[in-house]
C-alpha cells in the first residue's frame, strides 16, 4: 500500500487525443498538506492533468494512484475526498449563492443542516456574506471565482484542486483570490494548482513542476527552481529599437552568466546586476530603461524552454 | 450506490424547479383546457353532426383527450430533455460541475430521466383531472392512462436526451422539432385515426413510438384496451425506452469524461 501521507503518485501518466498527445509521460508525487503547482504556458498540459487527477478524465497511458485509489475504477470515492475549482466558472447563475452551495452539498450527500452550518462558515471566509440571497449571474468575476472556492470546500475536501484559479480577473480580484488561498494553506489544506502566473505559482506553492508541451521540464521549490537555473540578479536593458541588435552584439562578452535577447528587451543574468550595468555602460552603450531585479520562475521558464510564460 | 447518485441529481431538478413550478403549472393546465375546449367541443360539435364511425362511434372530445394526452407527454419530454440537458453542459457548464463531485455521468442522466419522469406524471395527472372534467373519460380504465402516458414519454426523453449529449449547436433541436415533433404530433392518430392516412406512409405511423402511446392511452380511455395489442405498445415503448438509456449512458459518459 502506498505511503499514507503520498496522497497523489503519478508514473508515466499520459494523455492522449488521438494522436495528439497532451501529457507526455510525467511523474510526480504529493504529500499531505503541501502546496503543489503546475506551472507552464497554455496548452502545457496541465489542464488535463488536473482532469485525470479529478478523476472526470481517465488516463490514456502510466500510473495514477489518488488516496491509494484508482481514479478509473474507484472515482466517486476519491472525487468524494476531493474539491475542485476549475478554470472556467460552473457556477448554476440561475440558482443563488446560498442554493448553489446547497446543491453542491447535496451532491456529496451532505445533510441539509450541515450544509447550512458549513455555508455561513464558508461565505464569511470568502467574504459573499451578504449576497447569500443573490443570484449568482450578476457577480463580479471575483466574486463568482470566490464562491466556486466556497463550492470547492462545502464537503472538507482532502485535496483541493484550482485549475487557474486567478486568469482572467483583474489584479485587485487575483489578490483576493490569493489571500484566501494563502489562509487556506496556514490552515493545512493540500492544494494541487496549474498555473501560467509566475507570481502565482512563487508565492503559493511549496513544490512545483514546470511542464512544457506536455512533459516535465524541472521540479522544486520555487527558490530551489531559482537557484538552480537561474542567477540570483538579472539585469534588464531596454534600447531604442533600432539599436537593440547592435547593442546584443556588444554585450555577448559582457561578464555575465547568461545574456537573452527577447523582443523588446535584453535579459543579462548576473550576480550582481549593479556590476553588470556598471560594464554595460563601460562598454558605451546607453540604454533607454535599466532595472536590476531578483530572478523569479519567468527566468527559469525561459532558460528551460526558451519561451515566455505568458503571451 | 448507483440509484442514491441519481437521487442527487433529482434534488438537483427539484431544486430548479422551485424557481419556476408556477408558470409551469398555470401551462400544464391551461394547455389541456385550451386544446379540448376549442377541438374537443368546438371542432367536436361538428365533427360528431357528421356521424363519428370511423371514430369507433364516440364522441370526437371522447377520441381526441387520449391521443392528446400522449402528444402532451411526447412533448413534455422533448422540452425536458433538449435545451435543459444541452444548456447544463453548454451554458451553465452546471454538468461540468456536477461530475466533480461523486456523481458519474450515468447518474446525471438516470437523474434527469427520474425528474422527467416526475414532471410527466406530474403533467399526465393534470391532463387527466381536466379530461374527467371535460366528461372525456370513458372507462375507469383511464386510471391506466397516466403510467401510459409516462412510458410514451420517456420514449421520446431518452433517446433525445441522449441525442442532445452530441449536440454541439440548438439548432439541431429546432430541426427536430419542425421535421419531427410537429409531424409526429399531427399525423400519430392524434387528431384523426391512423387509417384516414394514405395506405403507403400508413407503415410510417405505425413504427413511431407516439403511435403506441396514443393508442394504448385511447383504448384504455374508451375502455376498449385489448390485452394483446396493449401488451405489443407496452413492449414497444419500453424497448425504446430501453434503447434509449444504452445510447445515453454512452453518449454521456463520451461527453463528459473527455
Amino acid at each position: 500500500m502506498a505511503h499514507p501521507d503520498i496522497l497523489i503518485r503519478a508514473r508515466g501518466l499520459t494523455k492522449r487525443f488521438g494522436d495528439f498527445v497532451a501529457v507526455d509521460g510525467i511523474d510526480f508525487e504529493l504529500s499531505r498538506g503541501e502546496v503543489f503547482g503546475f506551472l507552464g504556458p497554455n496548452g502545457a498540459g496541465k489542464s488535463s492533468t488536473m482532469r485525470m487527477i479529478g478523476c472526470v478524465s481517465p488516463p490514456s497511458g502510466g500510473e495514477l494512484t489518488i488516496l491509494g485509489l484508482d481514479p478509473v475504477r474507484h472515482g466517486p470515492q476519491i472525487r468524494a475526498k476531493l474539491g475542485v475549482v476549475p478554470q472556467e466558472d460552473t457556477l448554476d447563475v440561475e440558482l443563488t449563492v446560498r442554493e448553489n452551495l446547497l446543491v453542491y452539498g447535496r451532491y456529496f450527500g451532505l445533510r441539509r443542516e450541515e450544509i447550512r452550518d458549513r455555508t455561513a462558515k464558508l461565505l464569511d471566509f470568502v467574504q459573499l456574506t451578504e449576497r447569500a440571497g443573490d443570484q449568482v449571474d450578476p457577480l463580479s468575476g471575483g466574486m463568482k471565482r470566490r464562491l466556486t472556492i466556497a463550492r470547492s470546500l462545502i464537503s472538507e475536501p482532502e485535496i483541493l484542486l484550482l485549475d487557474e484559479p486567478t486568469t482572467g480577473l483583474d489584479p485587485q480580484a487575483r489578490h483576493v483570490v490569493w489571500d484566501r488561498l494563502y489562509r487556506l494553506k496556514q490552515q493545512g489544506v493540500t492544494l494541487v494548482l496549474t498555473t501560467h502566473y509566475m507570481d502565482e505559482a512563487e508565492q503559493l506553492c511549496d513544490r512545483l513542476v514546470v511542464m512544457d508541451r506536455g512533459k516535465i521540464a524541472a521540479e522544486g521549490s520555487p527558490r530551489r527552481l531559482i537557484e538552480t537555473y537561474s542567477t540570483p540578479e538579472v539585469l534588464e536593458l531596454r534600447f531604442a529599437l533600432h539599436e537593440q541588435e547592435q547593442a546584443a552584439e556588444k554585450l555577448a562578452d559582457l561578464p555575465a552568466e547568461r545574456l537573452e535577447v527577447l523582443a523588446d528587451r535584453v535579459l543579462v543574468y548576473a550576480q550582481d546586476g549593479d556590476e553588470a550595468l556598471a560594464a554595460v555602460r563601460g562598454r558605451g552603450l546607453a540604454p533607454v530603461t535599466s532595472l536590476v531585479r531578483r530572478s523569479t520562475l519567468e527566468d527559469v521558464f525561459l532558460r528551460l524552454t526558451g519561451r515566455q510564460l505568458e503571451d | 450506490m448507483a440509484r442514491a447518485y441519481a437521487v442527487r441529481q433529482l434534488r438537483f431538478w427539484l431544486t430548479n424547479y422551485r424557481r419556476t413550478w408556477k408558470g409551469s403549472i398555470y401551462s400544464e393546465v391551461l394547455s389541456p383546457v385550451l386544446y379540448l375546449g376549442a377541438m374537443g367541443l368546438g371542432l367536436g360539435a361538428m365533427i360528431d353532426k357528421h356521424g363519428t364511425a370511423s371514430l369507433g362511434h364516440v364522441s370526437y372530445l371522447a377520441f381526441l383527450a387520449p391521443g392528446l394526452l400522449a402528444a402532451t407527454a411526447m412533448q413534455t419530454a422533448m422540452g425536458e430533455s433538449t435545451y435543459p440537458v444541452y444548456g447544463s453542459v453548454k451554458w451553465l457548464k452546471t454538468y461540468q460541475a456536477a461530475i466533480s463531485t461523486p456523481l458519474r455521468p450515468a447518474d446525471l442522466f438516470h437523474g434527469h430521466l427520474l425528474w422527467t419522469t416526475l414532471r410527466l406524471a406530474m403533467g399526465s395527472a393534470v391532463f387527466l383531472v381536466v379530461m374527467t372534467a371535460f366528461g372525456a373519460v370513458r372507462s375507469p380504465w383511464a386510471l391506466a392512462c397516466l403510467p401510459a402516458a409516462v412510458l410514451t414519454g420517456l420514449a421520446f426523453a431518452a433517446p433525445i436526451e441522449a441525442y442532445a449529449m452530441t449536440c454541439s449547436k440548438e439548432t439541431s433541436f429546432a430541426l427536430l422539432f419542425r421535421f419531427g415533433v410537429i409531424p409526429l404530433f399531427l399525423f400519430s392518430g392524434t387528431f384523426f385515426p391512423v387509417t384516414q392516412l394514405p395506405a403507403v406512409v400508413r407503415p410510417l405511423a405505425y413504427i413511431t413510438p407516439l403511435w403506441h402511446g396514443v393508442a394504448l392511452c385511447r383504448s384504455l380511455s374508451l375502455g376498449d384496451a385489448q390485452l394483446g395489442s396493449s401488451a405489443v405498445h407496452v413492449a414497444y415503448l419500453v424497448a425504446v425506452v430501453a434503447a434509449g438509456i444504452y445510447a445515453g449512458q454512452r453518449t454521456y459518459r463520451r461527453r463528459l469524461y473527455a
